[in-house]
């Protein structure tokens, strides 16, 4: 197994940037700062799995550009693959993909973002999704294997909670979603745990305390 | 139909370039102010930009971007 194929930038970090063909050009990480982005990966064009989950994707399209959040696409196959599937599914299912997707044929980019797991295959991207701020932060990781499509309900929860912990400074708990009420940070002094209870929270006890928005 | 990039094969602008073009007839722009004006998505106003300096036909300015004598007489 060679290093190259599994690194991986991890929450936190900035993502390293790139240069790629895609179906619309050639594109740089840096081309989306500022806005959200979610780049996956895919096994491979013309499968049955990927292609539900482009059909998918395409759907959550309008959601997440209500999100300024953009998608991002990669596998292994060439442009011509790329086009001709998306031009396949428009045909067959009625479905128009309208974001980029990568050509990574020297699968420069799957192995700066650790998308090949050689003992699932060697020649194949897992079902990765990163989902990068507009500072170009990673701020989410997820891996699916080849067999289990993706839940795009949940990418969207995730957006929306990390979106809602950036701009109201909280945490969200299990099972969140918009509307419900979040954690606040807990007090890092005993002067802020004995305050906790005095400060019109839902408090379970001075570490576990919910707000509504 | 997919989204095409901003400069074909022969070199010539193509639609979305040609709207980028437009959107910098009248004075040199920053990507934002260009992806406001044409409706086009930061990203693909950044990567088409990139294509429309290396085709010469436009040129960059600090942050703004501006037609080159060869675009402004293919728009003329």
């Amino acid at each position: 197994m060679e290093n190259s194929e599994v690194g991986l930038p991890l929450i936190g970090e900035k993502a390293p940037d790139f240069e790629a063909v895609t179906t619309q050009g050639t594109l740089r990480l840096s081309d989306f700062e500022g806005s959200w982005l979610v780049l996956f990966s895919h096994p491979a064009d013309f499968t049955p799995v990927c292609t539900t989950e482009f059909i998918a994707f395409s759907n959550i399209y309008s959601e997440l550009q209500k999100r300024n959040t953009q998608l991002l696409g990669l596998s292994v196959d060439s442009v011509s693959s790329h086009i001709a599937w998306v031009r396949n599914v428009e045909e067959k299912m009625g479905v128009k993909i309208p974001f980029p997707i990568i050509a990574d044929l020297n699968k420069e980019v799957s192995k700066k973002f650790g998308m090949i797991h050689p003992a699932q295959s060697k020649t194949e991207t897992v079902r990765c999704v990163f989902i990068i701020d507009p500072e170009s932060k990673i701020r989410t990781i997820l891996y699916y294997p080849l067999t289990t499509g993706r839940n795009m309900n949940e990418i969207l929860r995730i957006i929306d909670a990390l979106q809602t912990t950036d701009k109201h400074k909280v945490a969200t708990p299990a099972n969140w979603n918009v509307g419900d009420p979040v954690v606040v940070p807990p007090p890092n002094s005993t002067e802020g745990a004995e305050e906790r209870g005095k400060e019109g929270y839902d408090c379970k006890d001075w570490y576990l305390c919910f707000k509504k928005l | 139909m997919i989204d095409m990039p901003c400069v074909s094969p022969d070199g010539k602008p193509t639609k979305s370039g040609i709207a980028t073009l437009s959107a910098i007839k009248n004075g040199a722009l920053t990507p934002e102010a260009v992806s406001e004006k044409t409706g086009q998505a930061l990203f693909k106003v950044r990567s088409g930009l990139r294509e429309l300096v290396k085709a010469e036909l436009v040129e960059q300015k600090d942050k703004n971007y501006k037609l080159t004598p060869k675009a402004e007489q293919l728009l003329a």
